[in-house]
């Protein structure tokens, strides 16, 4: 007994926290992030950090068309977050994201090129609406299906047909690559525009911002007052209790993930119909994975998912115009960007966890 | 439930971090760089007043870049662009990193919101992006390097650049002959273990042209020589370039060339001791013991050309080839482990090329099956269906990039000799 020696401090994890004392560790936490990197741009470069700032506001913002890119951009991530929730809910782990998105893409691909001198304009957009939510979904079924069958790891399951969805996409990339050998296949229907989503009241961004707009607004509604929305929280908390007030947990599983992949595949139909005209095998660039922690940050409540996509596109963004300003290399404003969002996760677990350190006078008492 | 919860959130911070370097990729980084040299000693915003100061031409230069000084692609760009525009005094923007999707688009925009009146965006699958905007902006002028549209388009202000840059390769194919003849004289090699090896990005016309002339370069001075070429899927894949390299090394390849972007083939060569003959500039420095010699465009003339053209409110060439007779196409300085002789030889073979004596695809000089080619419809007017649609054996030669076609390659024929190990890009 007399050997057994009290750590110098542990973690307990905190009753639910103040919004307002919440909110001021995370100001902190960025201010302290801000602070890091105007030290390390002085040390390094010799730049100063507050204009240094300004560019990156600059960067997302400083034009009509910049602030257009930036919103469009932020669209895009939060359609793709927003699909993941309805998963993170009941405790899925999608992190299948990019797969979902990129076998949307290549769908919508498919029509724009196989259909395109066959059928009228309006119904091939059709076709590519319905063919990329059913891959989609089809591309959410297969992980769910397993889960629910026979328990199998849907982390793995849903990492792995990234993977499925990259090499299809490559391997299509070479059968309608043009020129032959070239390895692209570059703007499809780029003189007949058939198979190209309609541009909104004349602009080409605004279609992308409606649509995630649309999504997050009926995935609020979905979540907080349908029943499925309750189900799936249920299935979450726990299958048992899921079991016992008679919800068919594979039911609610393989529905969820459908609808959770079918909506990741509506970005991939916008990447491709509205934004790229094209398909390539970075057309989702990662996205699939940064929604994860965009809608981690927000808490899985769509809405604030606005907020959190909108850091992270503002800070990806920005950091393109560091370099160009400062004659940096690129990678600087990566680094930038990898603090601001270390302290920013990291501040969410002193907003969970609070650290007890045990006082000496205590423990001879 | 703690413990599980602390997991998953230290995994999707390992998650995101990997994920937010990925995505970074693909944003619109950009590397603005004074008209003049004499302002990054000043290093800051206030660089912007230097930069006005030193704009003395009406011509504002937009440049769009696929990767950034770190592949020896752009690196070849970047440097030609900043020379040209010190030189007529023009102002510059660059745009780095910039992938090939809408993101161009975006950036050539912004570059013409910025007020430039000649951009510029230096890789292949930039071109359609590029199309895009010269149709919105018809008062600019775009050039797009290694392009295949420009003449079937129509575009008053869509331009197409290229150089005869095989002919560059030929030469440098020279160099590697001489260098396996040297080995075979000293012993090390028999005549018949000449093997080259070759990395390629795609099996797509340029790479094919640039191998294909390389070889016969190689093969106009060692005639046992043998190729073997293998493809990356990509135009810049350090890894893959790296290991593509090992691979033919190891296959018992004793000299190595490439046709891809990053230092990955030289710096295997350094490290395995195997000759190197680069491409779109000297590698020397990190590569001393085994960089023979590099081929490589020089950009400038096209720039000076282009941009003295916008500057004087004229219409230039849709298609426009540069040659070695205006410095477009060169070599660059020896490296110092070259064979003896081989600087004469060069000479000689660059002398006879610009007299019109000597021709790159000379249909007498290579077989296809074992026969000679007498006719090739090349797929010059490019088409989903690959058609071809232009005779290309113009008197006894493959007439690469000639008068009438397009300034892109398009010799695409397998030859004799080399070997294609994995052709699945």
């Amino acid at each position: 007994m007399n050997n057994h020696k009290e750590p110098l401090f542990h973690i307990v994890k905190r009753e639910e926290m103040i919004w307002y004392r919440a909110w001021g560790i995370r100001l902190i936490a960025i201010v302290a992030a801000l602070i890091v990197c105007a030290i390390l741009t002085t040390v390094l470069t010799g730049d100063n950090p507050i204009q240094v700032y300004a560019t990156i506001i600059k960067g997302a913002f400083g034009s009509k068309r910049k602030a257009w890119i930036t919103f469009q951009d932020l669209s895009v991530l939060l359609i793709i977050a927003v699909a993941l929730t309805p998963a993170f809910r009941m405790r899925f782990w999608n992190i299948g994201g990019e797969g979902q998105v990129l076998i949307g893409g290549l769908s919508a691909a498919a029509c724009m090129i196989c259909l395109g001198d066959r059928l009228p304009n309006w119904l091939i957009i059709v076709c590519m609406v319905c063919s990329s939510l059913i891959a989609g979904a089809i591309w959410g079924f297969i992980p769910a299906f397993f889960k629910a069958k026979w328990n199998t790891n849907e982390t793995l399951a849903t990492l792995m047909l990234n993977y499925i969805a990259t090499q299809l996409v490559a391997f299509y990339t070479i059968v309608w690559e043009v020129p032959k050998g070239s390895g692209k296949i570059g703007i499809i229907n780029q003189n007949s525009n058939i198979g190209w989503l309609p541009d909104l009241f004349g602009n080409k961004y605004i279609l992308t911002i409606v649509v995630a707009l649309i999504v997050t607004i009926g995935m609020t509604i979905y979540l907080r007052y349908t029943k499925h929305g309750y189900e799936l929280i249920v299935v979450g908390e726990s299958e048992n209790t899921a079991h016992y007030v008679g919800i068919k947990v594979e039911k609610v599983v393989i529905r969820t993930m459908m609808m959770s992949g079918a909506i990741c595949a509506l970005a991939g139909l916008l990447l491709v119909g509205s934004i790229n005209h094209t398909v390539t095998t970075t057309i989702a660039g990662g996205q699939g994975f940064t929604a994860v922690m965009v809608s981690w940050l927000a808490k899985f409540d769509p809405l604030a998912m606005i907020g959190t996509s909108l850091l992270i596109v503002f800070l990806e963004r920005g950091a393109g115009e560091i370099s160009t300003t400062f004659h940096l290399n690129h990678s600087f404003s990566d680094i930038l960007t990898g603090i601001i969002l270390f302290f920013i996760i990291g501040c969410e677990f002193f907003i969970q966890y609070r650290i007890a350190f045990h006082k000496k006078e205590g423990r001879r008492g | 439930m703690k413990k599980l919860i602390a997991m998953v959130l230290a995994s999707a911070m390992v998650l995101s971090l990997s994920a937010c370097g990925n995505v970074a990729r693909d944003d619109k980084a950009a590397a603005e760089a004074p008209a003049g040299e004499a302002a990054p000693a000043a290093n800051e915003a206030a660089a912007d007043n230097s930069e006005a100061a030193e704009a003395t031409s009406s011509v504002k230069a937009g440049f769009i870049c696929l990767h950034d000084e770190n592949s020896t692609y752009d690196l070849n760009f970047i440097n030609a662009a900043k020379e040209a525009c010190e030189k007529m005094g023009v102002e510059a923007i660059f745009k780095t990193n910039i992938p090939e999707g809408q993101e161009c688009y975006d950036a050539a925009c912004e570059l013409a919101d910025a007020g430039c009146n000649f951009i510029f965006a230096d890789s292949f699958g930039h071109e359609d992006y590029i199309i895009e905007a010269a149709k919105e902006f018809p008062e600019v002028q775009f050039s797009h390097a290694t392009g295949t549209k420009a003449h079937t388009e129509n575009l008053a202000n869509f331009h197409n650049a290229f150089a005869n840059i095989f002919q560059g390769r030929y030469l440098a194919g020279i160099v590697a002959g001489m260098k396996l003849n040297e080995m075979i004289e000293k012993g090390d090699i028999t005549a018949e273990q000449a093997k080259m090896g070759y990395i390629g990005a795609y099996t797509y016309a340029e790479v094919i042209s640039g191998y294909t002339s390389f070889y016969l370069g190689a093969k106009s001075v060692c005639p046992s020589v043998t190729m073997e070429v293998t493809f990356t899927g990509s135009w810049y894949d350090e890894t893959a370039e790296k290991e593509g390299a090992e691979k033919l090394i190891h296959d018992g390849c004793v000299l190595i060339s490439q046709h891809a972007d990053s230092m990955g083939a030289p710096t295997a060569c350094e490290t395995a001791g195997v000759p190197n003959v680069s491409y779109n500039g000297s590698t020397s420095s990190a590569c001393p013991n085994t960089f023979l010699v590099s081929s490589r465009i020089n950009w400038a003339p096209y720039f000076e050309y282009a941009m003295s053209a916008v500057e004087k409110g004229e219409a230039y060439d849709t298609d426009w080839c540069g040659t070695l007779a205006d410095d477009s196409v060169m070599l660059t300085e020896f490296g110092k482990n070259i064979a003896a002789g081989t600087e004469e030889a060069v000479e000689k073979a660059k002398a006879d090329i610009e007299a019109g004596k000597l021709f790159v695809f000379d249909t007498k000089n290579f077989t296809v099956e074992g026969k000679t080619l007498d006719s090739y419809m090349a797929d010059v007017d490019t088409d989903e269906a690959y058609t071809g649609d232009h005779e290309a054996i113009v008197d006894g030669h493959f007439d690469e990039s000639g008068k009438g076609f397009r300034s892109a390659p398009f010799f695409d024929v397998k030859i004799d000799g080399i070997t294609l190990l994995d052709t699945k890009f």
